[in-house]
C-alpha cells in the first residue's frame, strides 16, 4: 500500500472530525508560533547589539574600575577606588598599541529645567570621549579641553534628556540645574537608541568636564572608566595586553592576584553580548516550546480517544486486509498531518507574531529560513512521537476483538 | 513473506488438487471469567474448490464463530486449520492480513460498513489495502456495486440506506478484490424473499465461475440453493449432506412477484 493512499485515508478521517482537527492543530500552532517570534525576538536583538558594538568604534576599549570573575560578572564595579587619572597618562605614555583615550567617572544626576525635573546618568569625561566613541553632535558641539580646565560648568546632553527636559524648545544656550548646580547646555548628542548590549537607554545621559564632575558634584578624585581607541581593530588586542600589564604594575598588584580593573576590548564585548543574546534566545525559545509540548500532548490525547471510538473501524480495516503497519502508518499519519498543518500554520502565525513586535516596540525580529525549516521539521518530529504510541495501540488491536467492539 | 505463503499454498493446492479448506478437529473455548464458553467442539470439515455450502443451525449454535476461523480473524483453540493446504496457525499477522485481503472476502453478520463513508468509499476499501491503483480500485468498486443492483446508490452514506441495501454494499466489499472464497454470514438475513433471490442468483453465478462460498442462514429456502448443507448443534456438526433437486435462482425469481405488485 502506497504512502499516498495512507495519506489520502489518513486526510478523509481528519476532515471527517474538522472542529476537532483544527482545536488539536491549535496547540502546535500556538506553540509553533511562539517559538519561531521567540527566535526572531532573540535574534533581533543579538543581530542590533552587534551593530551597537561595532556602532562605538570597531577598536574600542574600555577599561574599568573593579574585579571580573570569570564568568564576567564585574565585582565591585565603579566602586573600587583604583583607577585615577595619572593611569589613563601611563597608558597613553607607555602602550605603543594606545592611540587616545578619555578618562570618566559617573554620578546620578537630578536634573530640572524650568518645571521640568529628569533623573539621569551624569557622566564627567573629556572632549576627546566624543572621538573616541564615535559620537557626532545633531545640535552644537561638546565641551573644550578649555571647560575641563576651568572645570567650567558646561553639558553635552543625550536625547532623551533633551526630549524629557525642553521638548519643543532649543536646548542650546539654556541653562539647566543639575544637581543644583546651574549648567549652560552647549551640545546635544545624535541618538543612539537603546542598546540591547546594556540594556538600557544610551540617549538618558548627560556629559559634563571630568573636572567639574570631580570637583563639584563627587568630589572624589578616582576615575569610574577610561575609554582607549587602538591604532587599529587589529592592535586592540595587543593594546588590551600592554593595559593590563601596565596597570598591574602600577598598582602593585603581585603575580597570581586578582586585578582591581577590567580592560575589554571590542570583541570581548561583542562576544559577552553575543552569548548574553544567546542564552536570552533560548530561555525564550524554551518557554516557548513547553507550549509546543503541550501542543503534542494534545495531539496524544485526541488520537487515543480517536483510536479508542474508531476501534470498529480499525477491526474492519484489519479484517479486509489492513496489515498492522498499514494501521500503525494511517494513524501515525494523521498525527503527523495534524501536527505538520498545525506547525505551518503556527509558522505563519509566529511571522504575523514576529512583525507586530516589530512594529510596537521598534525591535528587529530576525526570522532565518533555517528557523523555519527547523519549525516544520519539529512539527513533524513531535506529531511523530506523540502519534506513536496511539497509533502502536490501534495496531495492536485484535481484528475480531476489534469488531465486536461497543 | 507474503508471497512465499501465496507460493507454498498454491503448491500445495495443486497437490491437494480440490480442497480448499480443510478443518480437522477444531474447539474454540471463550473463557469467560470462572465460566468457559464451548462454541466449537470438534469440528472437521473439508470443503473443495467451487464449492457452494450453506451453515445452518439455531442462534448460539456456533457458525458465526466457524465462520470467523475460516476467515482467518480468529484462530482455533484446538484443531488444524489449513487453508489451501497451509497450517493457518503458522502464518504471521501480515501473511493473514494479506490472506484476508486478496483470497477471502467476507460477508459480516452486522453488515460492519464506516458509516460517514459514502457506499462506494466503503467498496473501495478493501482496494486500498491491495495492489490496485486509484483509478483500477475504483472501477472494480464500480462494478461490484452494479452486480448487486446499487448502481444510483454510490454517493450515498450507510446511513441513508436501508438495510438490505446495507447488506448488499457489505457483499460488494466483499466481492471487490476478487476473492477465491467467499464467506458471507447470514447474507440475505435482512433482505425480502425476491431480493435474497437475487442475491442468491449473483452467488450462484459467481460459483458457476469457481468462486467457492460458504454462507450461514437460518433459511432453508435460501440454503437449498447452495449445493451441499450442513447444519450446526451446539458447536458440532450434525449433518452435513448434498442438496438435492437444487434449484436455480434465476429461474425461481421469474416465478416471484416484483415487489411493486
Ligand atoms: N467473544 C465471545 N465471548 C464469549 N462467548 C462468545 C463470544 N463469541 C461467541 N460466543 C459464544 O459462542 C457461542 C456461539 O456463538 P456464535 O456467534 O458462533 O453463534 P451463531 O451460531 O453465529 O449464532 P447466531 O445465529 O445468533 O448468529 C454462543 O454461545 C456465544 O455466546
Ligand atoms: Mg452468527
Amino acid at each position: 500500500m502506497d504512502l499516498l493512499a495512507i495519506i489520502r485515508i489518513a486526510m478523509r478521517a481528519l476532515s471527517r472530525n474538522k472542529m476537532r482537527s483544527i482545536l488539536t492543530m491549535l496547540g502546535i500552532i500556538i506553540g509553533v508560533g511562539a517559538v519561531i517570534a521567540m527566535l526572531g525576538v532573540g535574534q533581533g536583538a543579538r543581530q542590533t547589539m552587534q551593530e551597537q558594538i561595532q556602532a562605538m568604534g570597531s577598536n574600542m576599549l574600555f577599561v574599568g574600575a573593579g574585579t571580573v570573575t570569570r564568568s564576567g560578572m564585574h565585582m565591585g564595579w565603579g566602586s573600587t577606588k583604583s583607577l585615577v587619572y595619572d593611569d589613563m597618562l601611563a597608558i597613553l605614555r607607555e602602550c605603543p598599541a594606545a592611540h587616545a583615550a578619555a578618562p570618566g567617572s559617573s554620578s546620578n544626576g537630578q536634573v530640572v529645567f524650568g518645571n521640568d525635573n529628569w533623573a539621569t546618568r551624569l557622566n564627567g569625561t573629556e572632549p576627546q570621549y566624543f572621538d573616541i566613541r564615535n559620537w557626532p553632535f545633531q545640535e552644537g558641539s561638546g565641551f573644550t579641553q578649555d571647560d575641563v580646565i576651568m572645570a567650567a560648568n558646561v553639558a553635552a546632553i543625550g536625547e532623551t534628556v533633551r526630549k524629557n527636559l525642553f521638548g519643543a524648545t532649543d536646548p542650546i544656550g539654556q541653562t539647566l540645574r543639575i544637581n543644583n548646580l546651574p549648567f549652560r547646555v552647549t551640545g546635544v548628542l545624535a541618538p543612539k537608541g537603546t542598546s540591547a548590549a546594556m540594556s538600557d537607554d544610551q540617549d538618558d545621559i548627560i556629559l559634563i568636564p571630568l573636572t567639574t564632575l570631580q570637583k563639584k558634584v563627587t568630589g572624589q578624585p578616582w576615575l569610574r572608566w577610561i575609554m582607549v581607541s587602538a591604532i587599529s581593530r587589529e592592535a586592540s588586542y595587543a593594546a588590551q595586553k600592554q593595559i593590563t600589564l601596565l596597570l598591574r604594575d602600577r598598582h602593585h598588584i603581585r603575580p597570581g592576584a586578582d586585578d582591581d580593573f577590567f580592560v575589554r576590548n571590542l570583541a570581548d564585548m561583542a562576544d559577552v553580548a553575543d552569548e548574553a543574546g544567546r542564552v536570552m534566545t533560548l530561555l525564550l525559545a524554551s518557554i516557548a516550546s513547553v507550549s509546543l509540548i503541550v501542543g503534542g500532548i494534545g495531539i496524544m490525547n485526541i488520537m487515543l480517544v480517536s483510536v479508542t471510538e474508531r476501534t470498529r473501524e480499525i477491526g474492519l480495516r484489519m479484517a479486509i486486509g489492513a496489515t498492522e503497519a498499514n494501521v500503525q502508518q494511517q494513524f501515525l499519519i494523521e498525527a503527523v498531518v495534524l501536527s505538520l498543518m498545525g506547525g505551518t500554520i503556527g509558522i505563519l502565525f509566529g511571522l504575523g507574531a514576529s512583525y507586530v513586535i516589530t512594529q510596537t516596540l521598534g525591535w528587529p525580529v530576525l526570522v532565518s529560513p533555517i528557523v523555519i525549516v527547523i519549525a516544520v521539521l519539529f512539527s513533524m518530529a513531535v506529531g511523530v512521537f506523540f502519534g506513536f504510541y496511539p497509533a502502536r495501540k490501534a495496531a495492536q488491536l485484535d481484528p475480531i476483538e476489534a469488531l465486536r467492539y461497543e | 513473506m507474503a508471497t512465499t505463503a501465496q507460493s507454498a499454498a498454491s503448491l500445495a493446492a495443486k497437490q491437494n488438487h480440490e480442497t480448499v479448506i480443510e478443518i480437522q478437529d477444531v474447539h474454540k473455548y471463550y473463557e469467560l471469567g470462572e465460566t468457559r464458553v464451548h462454541a466449537l467442539r470438534g469440528v472437521s470439515v473439508s470443503i473443495a474448490r467451487a464449492e457452494f455450502v450453506a451453515i445452518m443451525g439455531s442462534s448460539g449454535s456456533g457458525k458465526s464463530t466457524f465462520m470467523n476461523i475460516l476467515g482467518c480473524l480468529d484462530k482455533p483453540s484446538a484443531g488444524r486449520y489449513l487453508l489451501e493446504g497451509v497450517e493457518v496457525s503458522k502464518l504471521t499477522k501480515k501473511e493473514l492480513a494479506t490472506i484476508r485481503n486478496h483470497k477471502i472476502g467476507f460477508v459480516f453478520q452486522g453488515f460492519n460498513l464506516l458509516s460517514r463513508t459514502t457506499a462506494l468509499e466503503n467498496v473501495e476499501l478493501p482496494t486500498l489495502y491491495a495492489r490496485i491503483n486509484k483509478s483500477e480500485g475504483e472501477k472494480r468498486s464500480r462494478e461490484a456495486l452494479a452486480l448487486v443492483g446499487l448502481a444510483d446508490r454510490m454517493e450515498h452514506f450507510p446511513s441513508q440506506l436501508s438495510g438490505g441495501q446495507q447488506q448488499r454494499v457489505a457483499i460488494a466489499r466483499a466481492l471487490v478484490n476478487r476473492p477465491s472464497i467467499l464467506l458471507a454470514d447470514e447474507p440475505t438475513g435482512n433482505l425480502d424473499s425476491r431480493t435474497s433471490v437475487e442475491i442468491m442468483d449473483i452467488f450462484q453465478k459467481l460459483n458457476d465461475e469457481g468462486l467457492t462460498i460458504v454462507l450461514v442462514t437460518h433459511e432453508p429456502d435460501i440454503a437449498n440453493f447452495a449445493k451441499r448443507s450442513i447444519q450446526f448443534r451446539d458447536g458440532k456438526i450434525r449433518r452435513d449432506e448434498a442438496v438435492q433437486n437444487r434449484p436455480r435462482a434465476a429461474e425461481v425469481i421469474k416465478t416471484l412477484p416484483t415487489l411493486e405488485d
